[in-house]
């Protein structure tokens, strides 16, 4: 049986008087795209960091592609690709270089096909010569995608890559990160934007302090909230019927809202407001989304 | 490539690519410690007989911008990597910390030895050097590029801020080379300062160097060797310690 892209086995890490990570376990399969989530300083970078090898933990142990991330660091750090959260680029270079000496540390030879093809798919290809000082930062960001990905790692670690990122460029971004996924590349991703994470990840694991809070598919965690939002705008001057207003909830801008564990109690109600005669203006029905369960999971733990 | 070749060619490329700070100004520099000393001092101080001041004083002005360049090297790439955060790419690769090392004072001693040749090219206009055994004065610059570019891997890890770095440069490399007998002979001094210029390592990357151009020296060149050696096997060993346990570099 083949070894999980990414394992990790009670790994702690202590920085002075701040316990950055309290024992964390977790196995991410091959071909997965997974989340990692949770409020700042709850310990995800520490985590990815470690993972890297730039963060030596306390206890436990760590594994990429089934190789030791200390004691078989070479074939290890082989396996792994990081975007990293801060904007660093080395202002000496050309993007081309950039990229050309990234993938020499790696030892690979005549990479320049390789490069060119990420070149082309990250939208860079005419800032090739380019220093990199002379790069917006989105246009940075790209670089540090391109730069994780010279060596063709099976397991692709983006650290907040869309951070400070206008629209086109982090759809533009996703469509290629879905494709390597398709590809067949393992991808982790953190990010603050929760609706991101809905989309792309199969499963997602929520941090808090040190500890992962909550591991499930994406689809199990979205189940943990109730149903479905309902909220209407009533007619002016018109009052729910009794049987309603118990289990509605007032809004501002004279809204008012409910819980629906299902679609079909939407029927019920709408009936009800048809037959007190209440007209209803605006009718807004939202999902359960990811936000809620982050809120209710980050309160609990 | 190697990670390794990789490493090392981007920190030759880099010191080169800004070579008129790198190298151009080093060289002025030199030039210019020439013309003043010189000036001042030609035919006032003899330190060997047959030996000109001019003659005297270029060896060691060459070794000494040999050494401080090594050490800006080194020093001056892995604090600018630090500060900016650009250190992960060499931190993410697969290479080992002895590779890391290597890297680093192998391209300390191609600057150190780049400006070095380039004043001497400069101060051949003013005077003629015996060049009594030139496999000496490569074992020197050699020696004395890595224990200063070894030094500059020490500097740039430990030093968190660029006002720390100098600190470092401004009290221990240049008071080191200062003080090593690059515009005297050490014999010239009373006898305490003599001694304790016997403690400066410089002193005998100096003398050594300088005996490869001129065949005379303070001290015998074996032992200079000898010095050098064992400085740059402790600083070495120090510093392949401190990139294995990840000092500063991997938490």
């Amino acid at each position: 049986m083949s070894s999980p892209a990414i394992r990790i086995a009670g790994v702690t890490k202590r920085f002075g008087a701040v316990q950055a990570l309290a024992g964390v376990d977790l196995e991410v399969a091959r071909g997965e795209f997974f989340g990692l989530l949770g409020p700042n300083g709850a310990g995800k970078t520490t985590l990815i960091s470690a993972l890297a090898g730039l963060v030596r933990p306390d206890d436990g142990r760590l594994e990429v592609m089934g190789h030791d991330v200390q004691a078989d660091y070479r074939a290890a750090r082989r396996s792994l690709g990081v975007v990293p959260q801060e904007l660093v680029f080395d202002p000496f270079f050309t993007v081309r270089e950039t990229l050309a000496l990234q993938a020499g540390y790696f030892g690979i030879r005549d990479a320049d096909p390789w490069i060119d093809e990420i070149l082309e798919n990250l939208d860079l290809t005419s800032k090739a010569r380019v220093n990199m000082r002379a790069l917006s930062g989105g246009m940075k960001r790209r670089v540090l995608v391109a730069q994780a990905l010279v060596h063709r790692p099976q397991v692709i670690v983006l650290d907040e890559p869309t951070a400070g990122v206008d629209v086109e460029l982090r759809q533009g971004l996703w469509q290629f990160v879905r494709r390597l996924n398709r590809d067949g590349h393992t991808i982790v991703l953190t990010t603050h934007y929760l609706e991101e994470a809905e989309s792309l990840c199969g499963r997602i694991a929520m941090m808090k302090q040190g500890r992962i809070v909550a591991l499930d598919t994406t689809a199990n965690l979205l189940d943990r909230v109730p149903g479905h939002a309902l909220r209407l705008r009533l007619g002016n001057g018109a009052r729910l019927p009794e049987g309603l207003a118990v289990c509605a909830r007032e809004e501002a801008g004279g809204m008012v809202s409910f819980d629906l564990a299902a679609c079909d109690e939407l029927e019920a109600i709408l009936r009800s407001l048809r037959e007190a005669g209440v007209r209803v203006e605006d009718m807004e029905l939202g999902r359960p989304d990811l936000e809620q369960v982050f809120v209710q999971v980050m309160r609990g733990a | 490539m190697n990670g390794f070749r990789t490493l090392f060619y981007k920190e030759t490329l880099r010191f080169w690519k800004v070579g008129f700070q790198t190298v151009a100004a080093p060289v002025l520099t030199a030039m210019l410690y020439l013309l003043i000393f010189a000036h001042v001092l030609e035919g006032r101080v003899q330190v060997y007989e047959a030996v000109s001041y001019t003659g005297f004083l270029v060896p060691g002005l060459v070794m000494m911008s040999v050494l401080q360049n090594a050490f800006a090297n080194s020093s001056s790439s892995l604090i600018q990597s630090k500060v900016t955060g650009n250190i992960i790419f060499v931190l993410l690769p697969p290479l080992s910390y002895r590779e890391f090392f290597a890297a680093y004072v192998l391209a300390s001693v191609v600057r150190g030895l780049v400006v070095g040749a380039g004043v001497l090219v400069v101060t051949l206009w003013f005077v003629r050097l015996p060049w009594a055994s030139p496999l000496w004065i490569l074992a020197f610059a050699v020696l004395g590029g890595a224990i200063l570019g070894a030094l500059g891997v020490i500097a740039g890890i430990w030093s968190e801020k660029f006002d720390q770095l100098s600190a470092f440069q401004n009290f221990l490399i240049m008071p080191l080379t200062f003080l090593s007998g690059v515009f005297y002979s050490i014999h010239s001094l009373p006898q305490f300062w003599q001694e304790v210029s016997h403690y400066n390592p410089v002193f005998y990357l100096i003398d050594g160097f300088r005996y490869g151009f001129l065949g005379v020296s303070d001290v015998p060149p074996l032992r200079s060797l000898a010095v050098a050696a064992t400085c740059l096997a402790v600083l070495s060993a120090f510093t392949l310690w401190m990139l294995k346990r990840g000092y500063k570099l991997r938490h």
